[in-house]
């Protein structure tokens, strides 16, 4: 292989996503469009993945002020602003050394870190959390990366494994492969809701230790795109589980803020654990993310998370401390994290808005769900579950034996065929099911309803035309 | 209940040990945030409790963050942002036209209208096209592509990433990487984390830091002994010895890399902090181009910028760019594989990287504004530049190089026999034993040479030349009484 041509091979080794291609195409499309080349339809609408603000959800006002007059400090002085925007934005800047322009301590803001153990402790019902174990991230792919970083052993046979579940979203395990761990898949069942069972875990543990060294389960709760939650009595096995096969625990909890099944709650993995009590609560070591992508604020642009390691050794956490001492980390992101940690109180000037807003955002949800279930159940050959949580939908297609052929024929994934085609013919472009590690044989799409009302009226629309022409056309 | 029960957890080991972890993060050094920082940090709780110290605060001199020693950011910058921000404010004719133009400008690019959505990973393309626009205007013409333009998270994740890149191989093939001693310890970070070999190259400290092409074979075919040296690392204007390299030099390394089938990475986030009388920054890329086609359709050349340093200074948007040029095909469509499957870099960094690559131009209603403040931003650094070198040059015991350019000055010390040996006996290197005592005995903090690396027997220390004039002027008379005192007590 000539010089030039060396790359990493962990970085060969990543398998280029689905939903990138799919992603160009719609770039291309777009070109096409402006160029003026005729199409039935005026733009692509790409509900892929969960971008809520390229899809018609509003950033939160009381939130953007903040930062405006963080960013912009004349604003602090004139009476534009409602004063508590005024008054946050003044706080928040003495607490940031004066200026969004400054470097943040690599661990985060010191006040955005107490903020956050704040809040823990008041999401977890007293279940204490301290702010030396809270570590601001970029979010919760970037927290997950950071803490496979101080897990693989670079050259040392064998490689570490982590358990991640399928179905699951894409980056979480190219951020695996490209870090040098193995990625164990264990299978969420699909027909029970996308339940995890121990008995799943179990087998996915065994098969693992015959290739690599497993050393934790990756859990993503409320699930993304399967939208289930999970019972406080799955949660109790899968701690069991990781205690008495000694394993980390990583608990994605990016999508606890909005819950849409009736009666739905949502507990931490910290909580669970705290209520077990000993041996479990101070032995087994567990790592939860969050962050400000999603939910209501859906700020994934401004780059804000944290993680908090709970048990975990502290020299180890000092090591953790080491690695993430070279580069810094985004100020605005810790804002976002703040704002949405310790939102308004009722007698705040903006507080009637903001209650407005995150309404508005919890009925549209709901409201897309419904709509969503209504049409797609319609639909020959696409069966949808409702969701409990997550802001996806995952859709089961049918595909007819004709069009799965033809697919194999142009060598393209039967559900890759079928997003392409609908990308091409109506402008719209969701993800399909392989990108999140299903194996061949049953196929699905994933698409984002966190959109506006019109917005998600559009994507039936065009799905529902498409599919149903789809399903006659390879009849 | 059986004894494990009553115990708890104290006869089960942890999963994740110092063991068990990656061995590599062990060895990660970061001088500019390690022991000296912690330190400081510590001393600031205690002097917030009451406890009495010959100084009333710590100067944390050791970090490059202009606006925490009191830079002021540009106006129109923020108010661009601001516009960004809160679109709403697009209504309020308190906002100039210019910065309402780019703001929407900025804003038809993002998803939504939002710096909330994610972009695109390789960055917003309208952004892109604006980066390489700058480019071809800074360059004289020389033409830049937007789809060798990568948004990053400021210039250190871009590097990391190429680094991740390139780096392969085992033994006697792993990928080596030059890197110029004294160096920005990100690049040796980086390269322990990741496994890759540290080819040292020295820069000439009597030639005011000046780059030598012996020096630089001299080093390559050492490690050709026992590695696969892929790349050459160069930060110019230099971090931390903020020397301007010379044209020649410049093209003496273009060669260089060529004839040995080298990757060029020209960290170049210091480009606007140039103050010496004569010293002028060529970009590696217009240089590789006027060199004529052997050289500019060949050396595989990647150059970094960000929007902490120059005369924004914010740091905190963690704004940054790299642009490839020659890459194999291969290699780039491998890159951008690795980009697309992270999530993109800040939009608030991207947003702030288009103003910055689209300032106000001549007619517009901020230029006056923009281009004042602009000016007295790099003023004040030049005036600081050359107060700190004229200041250090006139303590015994010090040696120190003009401040050409960046932001940071790096005079050699001196340390007596005596106070070496009790460092050593204490595992300390000489110059941090030094530092260590300053900041004791002076609240300023500052960055030992050693983190920096330096030719064996000589020590140094890195300060920013970044506090206000005033506070600058008390910090270089502080250590210099502080080294006459040093220098007694250890005579």
């Amino acid at each position: 292989m000539p010089q030039h041509r060396l790359v990493n091979p962990m970085v060969r080794n990543i398998m280029a996503l689905k939903r990138v291609a799919l992603v160009r195409q719609a770039v291309r499309i777009e070109e096409e469009i402006k160029q003026g080349m005729k199409k039935p339809y005026n733009e692509v609408i790409d509900v892929s993945r969960d971008n809520p603000h390229a899809t018609g959800m509003k950033p939160m006002s009381f939130f953007r002020q903040v930062i405006a007059s963080c960013i912009y400090p004349e604003l602090i002085d004139s009476d534009k602003m409602p004063l508590d925007v005024r008054e946050r934005a003044k706080t928040l800047l003495e607490c940031i050394g004066g200026s969004v322009g400054c470097y943040s301590d690599t661990i985060g803001i010191p006040i955005m870190r107490d903020s956050v153990s704040d809040f823990l402790t008041r999401r977890d019902e007293g279940v204490p959390s301290a702010s030396g174990n809270i570590f601001i991230t970029h979010g919760s792919d970037h927290g997950f990366g950071l803490l496979l970083k101080m897990l693989v052993r670079g050259d040392r046979s064998p490689s570490v494994g982590v358990l991640t579940p399928v179905p699951s979203q894409d980056f979480g395990n190219a951020t695996l492969v490209a870090s040098g761990a193995s990625a164990v898949p264990y299978y969420l069942d699909g027909q029970q809701g996308w339940r995890l069972h121990t008995e799943e875990l179990q087998r996915a543990l065994r098969s693992a230790r015959e290739v690599c060294d497993p050393i934790a389960l990756y859990v993503i709760n409320p699930g993304d795109p399967t939208g289930h939650v999970q019972s406080r009595e799955s949660m109790e096995e899968i701690i069991r589980f990781v205690y008495e096969e000694k394993l980390l625990l990583f608990a994605n909890e990016d999508h606890q803020d909005i819950l849409i099944g009736e009666g739905c709650m949502f507990i931490s993995y910290k909580k669970v654990l705290a209520e077990m009590g000993s041996p479990f609560s101070d032995a087994v070591e567990l790592a939860s993310f969050h962050s400000s992508s999603k939910g209501f604020m859906g700020e994934g642009g401004l780059h804000g998370g944290y993680l908090e390691l709970v048990n975990f050794d502290p020299s180890v956490q000092i090591e953790f401390d080491r690695l993430i001492s070279i580069q810094s980390l985004p100020i605005i992101g810790q804002l976002a994290l703040e704002v949405m940690l310790n939102p308004l109180q009722p007698g705040d000037p903006s507080y009637a808005q903001y209650q407005e807003e995150v309404q508005h955002i919890r009925e549209t949800m709901v409201h897309n769900v419904t709509r969503a279930l209504e049409v797609l159940n319609s639909l020959p050959g696409i069966s949808c579950e409702p969701i409990k949580g997550g802001a996806s939908m995952f859709p089961r297609l049918h595909l007819p034996h004709v069009a799965i052929h033809q697919a194999k024929e142009e060598e393209q994934l039967p559900d890759f065929f079928y997003c392409s085609r609908l990308l091409e013919q109506t402008g719209l472009c969701v993800c399909p099911g392989s990108d999140l590690g299903l194996p061949e044989g049953t196929y699905h799409i994933r698409l984002c309803i966190m959109t506006s009302v019109d917005t998600m009226e559009e994507v039936l629309r065009r799905l529902g035309k498409f599919h149903k022409q789809f399903m006659k056309d390879f009849s | 209940m059986s004894q494990k029960e009553v115990n708890g957890s104290s006869h089960r080991g942890k999963v994740l040990t110092l063991e068990t972890m990656n061995q590599n993060v062990r060895q990660v050094e970061y001088a500019v945030r390690g022991p000296m920082v912690l330190r400081a940090v510590q001393i600031e709780e205690e002097l917030k409790k009451g406890v009495k110290k010959p100084f009333t605060e710590v100067i944390k001199a050791n970090v490059g963050d202009a606006h925490a020693m009191g830079q002021k950011p540009i106006t129109f910058i923020r108010q661009v942002l601001a516009l960004c921000a809160y679109p709403a404010l697009l209504e309020d004719d308190k906002f100039p036209e210019d910065a309402k133009l780019r703001a929407r400008r900025i804003l038809d690019g993002c998803g939504g209208q939002s710096i909330g959505a994610y972009s695109a990973s390789q960055g917003i393309e309208c952004i892109r096209k604006d980066v390489a626009s700058y480019i071809e205007k800074r360059d004289g013409g020389i033409p830049s592509n937007h789809e060798n333009i990568y948004l990053s998270t400021g210039a250190s994740d871009a590097i990391v990433t190429m680094l991740k890149l390139l780096i392969c191989g085992e033994g006697r093939t792993r990928t080596g990487v030059m890197i110029s001693i004294p160096q920005y310890p990100l690049y040796s970070a980086a390269l322990t984390e990741l496994q890759g070999v540290q080819i040292n190259y020295y820069l000439d400290e009597d030639k005011c830091w000046g780059l030598d092409a012996g020096e630089l074979r001299r080093s390559l075919t050492a490690a050709r002994e026992h590695c696969n040296p892929r790349a050459l690392c160069i930060i110019n204007p230099g971090n931390p010895t903020g020397q301007v390299q010379s044209r020649q030099c410049i093209e003496d390394v273009i060669r260089f890399a060529k004839e040995e089938g080298l990757l060029l990475m020209a960290d170049e986030v210091y480009q606007d902090n140039v103050y010496a009388e004569g010293c002028v920054f060529h970009s590696f890329k217009k240089v590789l181009f006027e060199m004529g086609p052997e050289f500019s359709s060949v050396v595989e050349l990647v150059s970094f910028h960000s929007t902490s340093k120059c005369y924004m200074g914010e740091c905190g948007f963690r704004g940054g760019y790299m642009e490839v040029v020659n890459l194999d095909p291969e290699v780039k469509a491998q890159l951008t594989k690795l980009v697309s499957v992270r999530l993109c870099s800040p939009v608030s960094g991207q947003a702030l990287m288009d103003v910055v690559v689209n300032p106000p131009q001549p007619g517009e209603p901020s230029y006056a504004t923009f281009t004042k403040e602009r000016a007295a931003v790099l003023a004040d650094l030049a005036e600081k530049a050359k107060l700190t070198e004229e200041s250090f040059n006139n303590v015994p015991g010090f040696h120190c190089n003009p401040v050409q350019g960046a932001m940071y000055t790096f005079p050699r010390i001196t340390i007596p026999q005596k106070a070496i040996d009790q460092a050593k006996a204490a595992g300390q290197a000489p110059d941090q034993m030094y530092c260590m005592k300053l900041l004791e005995t002076t609240g300023i903090c500052l960055v030992p040479g050693s983190g920096f690396g330096q030719r064996e027997g000589t020590f140094h220390f890195r300060m920013t030349i970044l506090p206000p004039k005033e506070k600058l002027k008390y910090v270089l008379e502080k250590i210099a009484q502080f080294n006459a005192q040093f220098l007694q007590d250890y005579s």
